[in-house]
Parts: structure tokens; C-alpha cells; sequence
């Protein structure tokens, strides 16, 4: 990859995993977003979106409800997007190898969150008597901190990834030895079966919303044959 | 000092129009506070929560209260609004509107803390139900939908992006001047339709669209793999099942991560024997 490819997505994932949490939540960072986004970046926005598309039935299932431990999807979807976009989305085991990277660097990017909420924690208590004061200096500062180690937190993690996975991706794809129909078919199988779990969890609770969805998957089938 | 300042009926700055209206805020303020409020889980942790954020968004408002920035009842009220708070991200903006204009109309700091205990958990609850677990999948599988039906990326990016913002932004803006309008009535204003019954409504539409979604998602993703089709939808509704009955710990993305190393590991195995 391109030293300029790999700066300008650090930054654009640095960008995207603040969008995760800190600012604005405009779900820029959702999978189906971000992976596009990195795509398009290295010349390949459909093999982005692909990406996008089967991360995004896998990250159905996590909610970013409050103090829950979840997977950062934003810098994960552009390495992901990134990643398949490099190599296009016919290469054998690239949607495969793409996931799994992916799912990897959001798995991480979940754990560096709670590290940085840890370190907004320490922050807060060293300026406890400031902020008990009602000094603006502290509240005002505490929150751009935190928005500046989030920012650092989302670009280290995608140079990290993009520098890991990448050469592994090359190494893997010259070697792979499955059938690439097979390949993909697997890739997103598991996709769609998270998000098939992951939806009923979400609706069973709701009266009535079971036979929406049966009767969505009747007329999503019948529309699928016909495509 | 601060009793002094209680004795005050109204804040010098905010002005009256009427016993019930709303005193004004000034524009430049409410726009300083609507950004900040896109901010207010920068500096989130394990402690205050979004409280620190909270004293951030109200921060501008204070700066009318007697004695301006850097007095006594302007750093009071921002200490007490910086303490320990929870709620929705985008719902935090009634809270933060209610607690500005009780602050201005120089409410008893011991009520303002008693309120601002009681908003956390409807704000919490409700938010996460309307917005987590309704608006953003629905959202997000309506751009798998059309995915499924063969949009580009620029189309799907501008449907998911352009539909869930307004549903995003709108919320924060109707948050911040419902709770600006009613302060410390803001409660019943949160009994509205939308809030009581939006989260079952969106629910059902979202398990529709995601009836439709899934398999045409799956149809156009699969693409060279397309004459398997039929049993991977097959094995989908059946590993869609287990998942659904996993525990709690046992992510469905961990499983996947399993199952896509063991197929990695499974093709570079064949590639040796092959050779």
C-alpha cells in the first residue's frame, strides 16, 4: 500500500473512530459507511461497499449502549474497506481474509475504548477539585482531552491494522488454496447468520414484530429469486 | 452569595416575556450549545459518565447568570452540573435545555440536583430503546436493503447518512428546545407519542425491513458463490437460530472470528496439500 494511501486513511480513521463515540455520532462510522469510504480511497468504493455490507450484518448485533463493552467498527471498516479495495472483490479469499481483519481491528478498537474511558477517568479525578470549583478551565478542558485522545486512539489503531494486516493479506491471498465460491459463500454466510441471530434477539420482544419479519422474509425471497 | 442570588425571581440576562413563557436565550448561545452537544461524550468514563459532558453543553448558558463567567453562582452551577450524570447521547439534550433554564431562573440548587437524579434513567432508557435498539437498525437495514437491490455506494452512503441524521439531528434539536420551553416540567413533555410508543412502531417496521434485507443483502453479496445459494440461506436460518440462543458472553462476532480463522487456516492447509 502506498505510503500516501496509508496516511490519508490513518487520518480518515482516526476521523471515524471519534465518530464511534465522541463526536458527532453521525454514524459515519457505521461499517456499511466507513468501509465504502475506505474503498473509494484506494480507487474501489464497490469493493468498499461489499465489505461495508457484510460487516455491517455482523455489527447488527452490538448496540452502542452506554457503559457495554462493544467492537469499534469505525477504524475497523475503513482498514476493512481499505483492504478489499486493494485487492478487488473477485481476488480468492479476499472477502474472507478482509473480514476477518476487520472484525480483528474492531475486537481491539473495543478494547482501546475502555482503555481511553479508563484514562478519561483518571483525567477526571486529577481535575475532581477544579471541576468542584466550577472552574471552566477543567470541565471545558477535560472534554477537549478526551476528544484529542479518542482522535489519536482511532488513527493509531488504523495505522496499526492497515501495517499488521496488510502484508499479511498479501501473504495470505498468494497461498490461498480454498475455492473461491466457496470462499465467499462461507465469508457471508457468517455474516448473515450473526445478523439473523442478532435481529431476532432485537425484535422477539416487541408484540407482533415476529410476523413482520416472517412476512419481510417472505417477500425478500421472492424478490431475491427474481434478482 | 448564593442566597443572594436565589432571592433574585428571575435572572438579570434572561428575559421575561410572560410568567409562562419561555425567557430567551440568545441565538449565538443556543448554537453554541447544540454543537456542544455533538461533544458531550468526548471526556465519558467509568465515573462522571456524561456528567462532565453535560457541564460542557450548559457551560455558554451559564455565562448570563449573575456575576457573569468566573462568578460565584456561574461556577456553583457549573460544579453541580458537572457531576455525575447518565443518559442518551442525543436525549441528554432535553436534560441539558431543562437544566440550563432552571439554572437561569435561579431554581433551589437542592431541587436542581433531585431533578437532575430523576432525568437520568427515563432519558437513559427510552433513548437506548428509541434510538439504539430502533431508529439505527431500521436505518442500517434499510441500507442493506438497497444494497440487496443493486444501489451503488454513493446511493446506499446517501440513504443511510441522509435518513438516520435527520432522524439524529432532529431529535437533539427537539431535545434541547423541549427541555429550554418546559425546565423542571419537562416531564410531561417527554410523555409524548413518539417517546411512549416509537420504540414498538419502529421495531416492527425494522423486523419488516430486515425480512427483506437479509436475503437480498445476502443474494448480492454472495455474488461467484450464488450457485450455492439455496444452502447457504439454508445454513443461515439454521446457524441464525443458534446464535439467537447464544449466551450473553458468546458474541456472535467472536463466533465469526472463530469460524473465519478456521477457514483461513482450513485454505492455506489445502494450498499445502494441493502442492
Amino acid at each position: 500500500m502506498p505510503d500516501l494511501h496509508l496516511v490519508s486513511l490513518t487520518a480518515v480513521g482516526a476521523v471515524l473512530g471519534l465518530d464511534a463515540v465522541s463526536f458527532p455520532q453521525a454514524m459515519l462510522s457505521r461499517p456499511i459507511v466507513a468501509s465504502t469510504i475506505g474503498g473509494a480511497m484506494v480507487g474501489d468504493p464497490v469493493a468498499g461497499l461489499l465489505a461495508g455490507a457484510a460487516l455491517e450484518l455482523v455489527a447488527l448485533e452490538t448496540l452502542p449502549v452506554g457503559a457495554s463493552r462493544y467492537p469499534e467498527w469505525g477504524s475497523a471498516s475503513i482498514v476493512g474497506g481499505a483492504l478489499l479495495g486493494s485487492y478487488g472483490e473477485t481476488a480468492p479469499g479476499g472477502l474472507s481474509v478482509t473480514l476477518f481483519a476487520a472484525i480483528a481491528t474492531a475486537w481491539i478498537g473495543g478494547w482501546t475504548m475502555v482503555q481511553m474511558r479508563g484514562l478519561n477517568g483518571l483525567m477526571a479525578r486529577r481535575f475532581r477539585v477544579a471541576i468542584n470549583a466550577g472552574s471552566s478551565t477543567a470541565v471545558v478542558g477535560l472534554q477537549f482531552a478526551g476528544l484529542l485522545a479518542d482522535l489519536l486512539r482511532g488513527g493509531l489503531l488504523t495505522l496499526t491494522a492497515l501495517l499488521v494486516f496488510e502484508p499479511l493479506m498479501h501473504a495470505t491471498l498468494g497461498v490461498w488454496g480454498a475455492s473461491p465460491r466457496y470462499s465467499r459463500a462461507v465469508s457471508i454466510g457468517v455474516a448473515a447468520s450473526v445478523a439473523s441471530g442478532a435481529v431476532w434477539k432485537l425484535f422477539r420482544g416487541t408484540a407482533g414484530a415476529r410476523w413482520y419479519l416472517l412476512c419481510g422474509l417472505a417477500l425478500g425471497l421472492v424478490v431475491m429469486t427474481f434478482l | 452569595m448564593t442566597a443572594q442570588r436565589r432571592t433574585t425571581p428571575t435572572a438579570p440576562q434572561a428575559s421575561h416575556a410572560a410568567p409562562h413563557s419561555p425567557p430567551t436565550l440568545p441565538v449565538i448561545i443556543r448554537v453554541q450549545i447544540a454543537i456542544r452537544l455533538f461533544m458531550i461524550q468526548s471526556a465519558w468514563n467509568y465515573e462522571l459518565l456524561l456528567g462532565n459532558g453535560v457541564g460542557f453543553c450548559i457551560e455558554p448558558a451559564l455565562r448570563r447568570l449573575p456575576g457573569g463567567k468566573g462568578g460565584v453562582a456561574y461556577r456553583e452551577a457549573l460544579a453541580r452540573e458537572s457531576q455525575y450524570f447518565n443518559a442518551h447521547p442525543y436525549l441528554a439534550a432535553v436534560a441539558v435545555g431543562a437544566l440550563a433554564r432552571a439554572e437561569l431562573d435561579g431554581a433551589q440548587p437542592a431541587r436542581i440536583e433531585r431533578f437532575r437524579t430523576a432525568l437520568c434513567g427515563p432519558l437513559g432508557s427510552v433513548g437506548d430503546r428509541l434510538v439504539w435498539a430502533g431508529w439505527l437498525p431500521f436505518c442500517s437495514l434499510l441500507a442493506l436493503a438497497a444494497y440487496g437491490l443493486g444501489a451503488g455506494p454513493v446511493a446506499v452512503l446517501l440513504l443511510f447518512l441522509g435518513l438516520y441524521n435527520a432522524g439524529h439531528v432532529g431529535l437533539r434539536a427537539w431535545g434541547l428546545s423541549v427541555g429550554w420551553r418546559n425546565g423542571m416540567r419537562v416531564a410531561s413533555a417527554l410523555a409524548v407519542p413518539v417517546l411512549r410508543e416509537g420504540p414498538a412502531h419502529l421495531a416492527r417496521a425494522a423486523a419488516l425491513v430486515a425480512g427483506i434485507a437479509l436475503p437480498l443483502a445476502l443474494g448480492r453479496a454472495i455474488g461467484p458463490g450464488r450457485a450455492v445459494l439455496g444452502g447457504v440461506v439454508l445454513i443461515v436460518a439454521l446457524m441464525g437460530t443458534l446464535a439467537a440462543r447464544l449466551p450473553a458472553w458468546l458474541q456472535g462476532w467472536r463466533l465469526a472470528l472463530g469460524v473465519l480463522a478456521i477457514w483461513i487456516a482450513y485454505s492455506l492447509a489445502t494450498y499445502t496439500v494441493v502442492r
